[in-house]
């Protein structure tokens, strides 16, 4: 492992083994902070407390992939408008430019009386703040025949990576004319539009690939994120292809069989190629473990992300119980700086603002149309609450719907860097 | 219109609307409205025009020079002469957007061009005098003859000025608060100045970025983000967005 040669204190991406005989941290008198989760929130929150701290703060970034491949813009790599490499993206930027200290290993514990974190690797870490950020995970039992093990036949794809690649393999895979079948996700879940852009995206791939497939989707909810656009565009381009079964028809009564790859819909049975469940989620596990949890989610103050369990501990992203805000990667990086902002002063005493979020949400339907929806917010004692907002409109022109499709590759860019420097 | 026998409580309900839909009355204009007067001159437009004439053509022998001919202007979207191949991307931004060279965007555009489209190409100070510019919108309406882009079957009152009020644009920005509302845009505009699909905003002169926010507050352009970015930042928001983004570019 090198000392970065300018010499930031504890500067480099460490081991878990290493942390024991830490370089330099042990003497640092710093404030000390531990971001749980490298992702939308995590990595934002990290970079800009080490950022605008000016060295003031030490942060400790617990992230277990090297390579971080975001959820967003996963379902454009599917369709194939983007390659794999490009959504992936490295933590060497925040070692080497922030001086944040990036660990790659499981945070698997919170002592809060302590103010310490355990990882998987052996090592506990103290913090003055703790920032958890761990995204979601799946309610166990949450669609009847589906647990992790089953993950390989019937890939969530939900947290990105290996599963997006293996979906997608299996989408290019399917014979003729078959079934892709998707199992959508209750209320409350990340990425509301999330599921129906995949199917958009999946449908543009079968066009060029298998034209005469069929998507079906299995959805327990009546209405969704964009809806009457989402149908409007299949209907433009995938006309036939896509059919959805909702709650008036058996979609919240579902079971699946991975070894036999069928979904049985309100106890009739479907023979499907591949099967795409996306189960209900709640808060990273982490967040449960800390005990920063109630119910499924991390409640949390909206002016300053702060736990409502614990003074020292924020919460950020998926996990958190974010009022009118929907879970997404916007949201997330949005109220990672107002919880950069509010550690920071907490810390070090520099000026915090009042709270401001919002969030932009673009899906790509087919080759240059793209639909967005988004909204401001602000913090108030109960929530964090909606002031103002727009959404697409069906009927749109197609050089808007082009627009917003260059917007989205300008934000993804944007968001790139914000979060891995 | 409606049969004869009309009651009072049908005279509120049917005639009230119909008068608000054939628009307003003049009588009632604010002091700050701008009209075409009934009597805008032609000959004075044509004087007018000889700024514009440098880059612009109009008229049977007209033809793409610097800038693209002027003649069926009323009514057409920004960038979309199909033969000109000089519009500037934000320009053509803004024509993908939704932006149409209708009576009130003309004056608006042709009053300081880059208070409309900040990286327009055209570069012009603009006609200051409202009686000058309304000259010239009466001469340049003679090249478009299409029966929709006449003005008189739409309201002629015009959108309140278009500059932003000097009080507004000597509003002293604190940097260190900007830099904090920063963090709002610069998940899209990078902040080391990387275009990907976006503009960028980094070193922009303070009144150009004001002057811009204030457009999309006014709803004045038509990008939905950055009408609903713009609206809920007061005036003093905007100038310390503006200083901070400025430093940047130092």
């Amino acid at each position: 492992m090198k000392m970065n040669r300018r010499g930031f204190l504890g500067a480099g991406i460490a081991t878990a083994a290493t942390l024991s005989a830490p370089m330099g941290i042990a003497a640092s008198t710093n404030p000390k902070v531990v971001v749980i989760g490298g992702g939308a929130g995590g990595a934002t929150a990290a970079r800009y407390i080490a950022k605008d701290s000016k060295g003031a703060i030490d942060v400790i970034l617990i992230e277990p992939t090297k390579t971080y491949y975001t959820c967003f813009f996963s379902n454009l790599y599917i369709g194939g408008f983007r390659d794999y490499a490009s959504i992936g993206h490295s933590y060497g930027k925040l070692a080497s430019k922030y001086g944040i200290n990036v660990v790659h290993d499981w945070a698997i514990g919170v002592d809060k009386e302590a103010k310490t974190v355990s990882l998987a690797g052996g090592a506990s870490i103290p913090y003055d703040a703790l920032v958890i950020s761990p995204g979601i995970d799946f309610v166990e039992g949450a669609v009847a025949g589906w647990d992790l093990t089953s993950q390989n036949a019937m890939p969530h794809a939900y947290k990105a990576g290996s599963q997006t690649q293996l979906l997608k393999a299996q989408i290019e895979a399917m014979p003729d004319g078959g079934t892709f079948a998707m199992v959508a996700p209750p209320n409350p879940y990340r990425c509301p539009p999330g599921p129906y852009e995949r199917v958009s995206m999946a449908a543009s791939l079968l066009k060029k690939i298998n034209p005469s497939a069929k998507i079906l989707i299995v959805d327990p909810k009546a209405k969704f994120s964009k809806q009457g656009l989402f149908e409007e565009a299949w209907s433009k381009y995938y006309d036939g292809m896509i059919e959805r079964v909702g709650p008036d028809f058996g979609g919240d009564k579902v079971e699946v069989r991975p070894d036999a790859m069928e979904v049985v819909i309100d106890g009739e049975v479907e023979k499907v190629d591949v099967c795409n469940v996306i189960p209900a989620q709640k808060a990273g596990k982490i967040a449960d473990l800390a005990g920063v949890t109630d119910g499924n989610w991390a409640p949390v103050s909206a002016h300053d992300m702060r736990s409502k369990l614990d003074a020292n501990i924020y919460v950020l992203g998926d996990s958190s119980q974010q009022g009118d805000m929907p879970k997404s990667g916007f949201s997330a990086n949005s109220q990672a700086k107002v919880c950069a902002m509010a550690v920071r002063a907490s810390l070090i005493g520099s000026a915090a603002f009042p709270a401001k979020f919002s969030n932009t949400c673009w899906s790509l339907v087919e080759t240059d149309d793209g639909i967005k929806v988004g909204a401001t917010y602000e913090a108030t004692d109960e929530k964090i609450a909606k002031v103002d907002g727009f959404v697409s409109k069906t009927g749109e022109d197609a050089a808007l719907r082009k627009q917003n499709y260059e917007d989205s590759v300008g934000w993804y860019a944007g968001i790139a860097s914000d979060m891995f420097g | 219109m409606r049969g004869e026998t009309i009651k009072n409580r049908f005279l509120k309900l049917v005639l009230l609307p119909v008068i608000v839909l054939f628009g307003y009355m003049p009588a009632f204009a604010q002091s700050s409205q701008f009209s075409i007067e009934a009597g805008a001159n032609i000959e004075a437009g044509a004087k007018v025009f000889r700024l514009c004439m440098s880059c612009h053509m109009v008229g049977d022998k007209a033809k793409n020079r610097t800038g693209p001919i002027l003649n069926d202007l009323f009514g057409r979207p920004a960038a979309s002469v199909k033969d000109y191949k000089r519009y500037s991307d934000a320009m053509i931004r803004a024509g993908a957007g939704g932006l149409v060279w209708d009576l009130d965007h003309i004056n608006w555009y042709i009053e300081n061009p880059k208070s409309l489209v900040s990286g327009t190409r055209m570069i012009f100070k603009g006609v200051k005098d409202p009686i000058d510019r309304s000259n010239l919108i009466e001469y340049l309406r003679q090249f478009s003859d299409n029966p929709a882009n006449i003005v008189e079957a739409e309201p002629t009152i015009l959108a309140t000025d278009p500059d932003v009020h000097p009080s507004i644009l000597a509003i002293v920005g604190d940097p260190a608060y900007g830099e904090y509302l920063s963090g709002e845009c610069v998940t899209c505009h990078q902040i080391d100045g990387e275009v990907d699909g976006i503009p960028s905003i980094i070193g922009w002169n303070e009144e150009d970025f004001v002057i811009a926010l204030q457009a999309y507050k006014t709803e004045h352009r038509t990008h939905e983000v950055m009408i609903m970015t713009a609206r809920r930042l007061s005036d003093e928001e905007i100038a310390a967005l503006a200083t901070y983004f400025k430093t940047l570019g130092d």
